[in-house]
């Protein structure tokens, strides 16, 4: 049974090209994914990420649960509306998920999470929150809209109640504020600046036409996965999954290791691997001759295999061919790429490879 | 709705090919599969002078979602390619039937010819 979004009739009605993604029927792009591309990273565009799961976290104790919980520390929220992210363990240290968790009040904590891991989450995450007596709810009841590029904030903004206007126009970066059911947060999936909206799903499809009037782009899950990629965002399932730690996932800036004391799910297994001088690496890759990376293509440097290819695909504001990939600790500057039998020179390099509407690496040859 | 033109002949693998000129036919991907492609952001061409085998892998069309084969619908050589795709692989989705032809191939075998698709037997196959 394919599941759909509050907003799938309009989605449909625009002209959207409809796929299944995590067991949801969503567009993939309106027309256009380069155009839809281009559109957030020079103007303002729009994406139903309803799929997503909302989860409510409730109960005197949802603090020191989120720090056991969480491998990055909800020590660091101190503020009403401040957001972190942060990967889900497992006992082995593997990669259950990555999300966005808010601090709205001590007795109550939001986290976002991906729509294909939404079951295995909320069933993982009750397990471990009895203990706390933690209340978990899911969120079904909230359709969730991302609006990014330079222009998001401003074509956004006149669109809400004045009080939540008022509010969401002082938001610094990474911070939430709510009224009501709505929350905006001005977080995001793209290496743009704009707003991630939760809001009541039947008072979606009104503000969905009305950011469409305001001149927003729709932009489906194509353009999402290029911007992503291009600002050096992981993906789950892709670039780190329950087999891969994050120490091997370009994700130690999210692993909170003081507190000594903070015992989190993982903890252990990752401790023992921590220094390990034989980790791969994540890096990004900057395609020098013709062709395309792609996931799983692998990766050699003086004829021996060294990694392969998380995530890859064609970067539309650099005209060129980038990608995430798991490495040997020791690569060197390049290494060269297996595409269909012929090997292609590849340039590593260090993601963001794009983001603010520009390059972030050096497209020249050395 | 994709065009489908008349004149040409297809392969329920979505290429097209034109009528005979001199011995030479020129092939390219249609309408339909350039649209469901989506963006084409590089393609690969076979080498002019390269031997095709008759439904053989001969190209690539890569769109920024995917990569696809192209197989040839005759067996041949190739006569010449379309060198503008080199820089300008979007050709092919703004005009699959004209500038964003793919290869041109002198043919081996002309009777092949009668084994393709016309339009409206592609247009069954490819449930458009």
């Amino acid at each position: 049974m394919t599941m759909k979004t509050v907003l799938n009739e309009l989605h449909r009605a625009s002209g959207g090209r409809m796929v299944s993604f995590a067991g949801w029927d969503m567009p993939v792009h309106y027309g256009s994914q380069m155009e839809e591309h281009h559109a957030v990273r020079k103007s303002a565009g729009m994406f139903d990420v309803s799929h997503m799961l909302v989860v409510d976290l409730a109960g005197e104790r949802v603090r020191p649960f989120l720090q056991y919980l969480l491998a990055n520390d909800v020590a660091r929220l101190q503020t009403a509306g401040k957001a972190l992210y942060s990967c889900m363990l497992n006992e082995q240290g593997g990669v259950i998920d990555d999300l966005i968790v808010y601090y709205f009040r001590d007795d109550a904590f939001r986290m976002v999470v991906n729509a294909g891991c939404a079951d295995k989450d909320l069933a993982w995450i009750q397990q471990q929150a009895e203990p706390f007596a933690v209340t978990v709810t899911p969120r079904r009841d909230l359709a969730m809209i991302a609006i990014q590029g330079p222009q998001a904030r401003e074509k956004t903004l006149p669109l809400f109640a004045p009080v939540l206007a008022e509010a969401a126009a002082k938001l610094s970066v990474f911070n939430a504020t709510h009224s009501g059911d709505w929350c905006v947060a001005r977080t995001g999936y793209t290496g743009e600046d704009g707003f991630e909206i939760m809001l009541p799903e039947a008072e979606a499809p009104a503000f969905w036409k009305a950011l469409a009037d305001a001149g927003v782009s729709p932009c489906g899950l194509g353009a999402r996965d290029t911007l992503r990629l291009e600002a050096g965002m992981n993906l789950y399932g892709s670039d780190m999954d329950e087999q891969c730690s994050p120490l091997e996932a370009g994700l130690n800036w999210t692993l909170a290791w003081e507190p000594e004391s903070r015992d989190f799910i993982g903890r252990k297994a990752l401790e023992a691997k921590r220094n390990a001088v034989d980790n791969k690496r994540c890096v990004g890759l900057l395609l020098e001759g013709r062709g395309v990376l792609r996931n799983h293509q692998k990766l050699f440097a003086d004829g021996v295999e060294i990694g392969e290819v998380t995530s890859g695909g064609f970067a539309p504001t650099l005209q060129r061919s980038i990608a995430l990939a798991r490495v040997n600790p020791d690569v060197g500057e390049i290494c060269t790429v297996e595409i269909r039998g012929k090997h292609v020179p590849a340039k590593v390099v260090q993601p963001p490879f794009a983001r603010k509407g520009k390059a972030c690496i050096n497209l020249e040859g050395e | 709705m994709s065009e489908v033109p008349n004149e040409l002949k297809y392969c329920s693998s979505h290429e097209w090919v034109s009528s005979v000129d001199d011995g030479v036919v020129t092939i390219g991907i249609t309408d339909h599969a350039q649209d469901q492609l989506g963006d084409l952001v590089f393609v690969e061409l076979p080498e002019t002078g390269q031997a095709l085998e008759l439904k053989g892998e001969c190209a690539v069309v890569e769109s920024v979602k995917a990569a696809s084969d192209v197989y040839s619908p005759v067996s041949g050589e190739v006569a010449e390619i379309n060198e503008a795709l080199m820089d300008s692989p979007e050709l092919v989705n703004e005009d699959p039937y004209g500038d964003g032809w793919l290869f041109k191939v002198r043919l081996a075998d002309e009777t092949e010819l009668d084994n393709l698709l016309d339009a409206d037997g592609y247009r069954a196959a490819a449930d458009i």
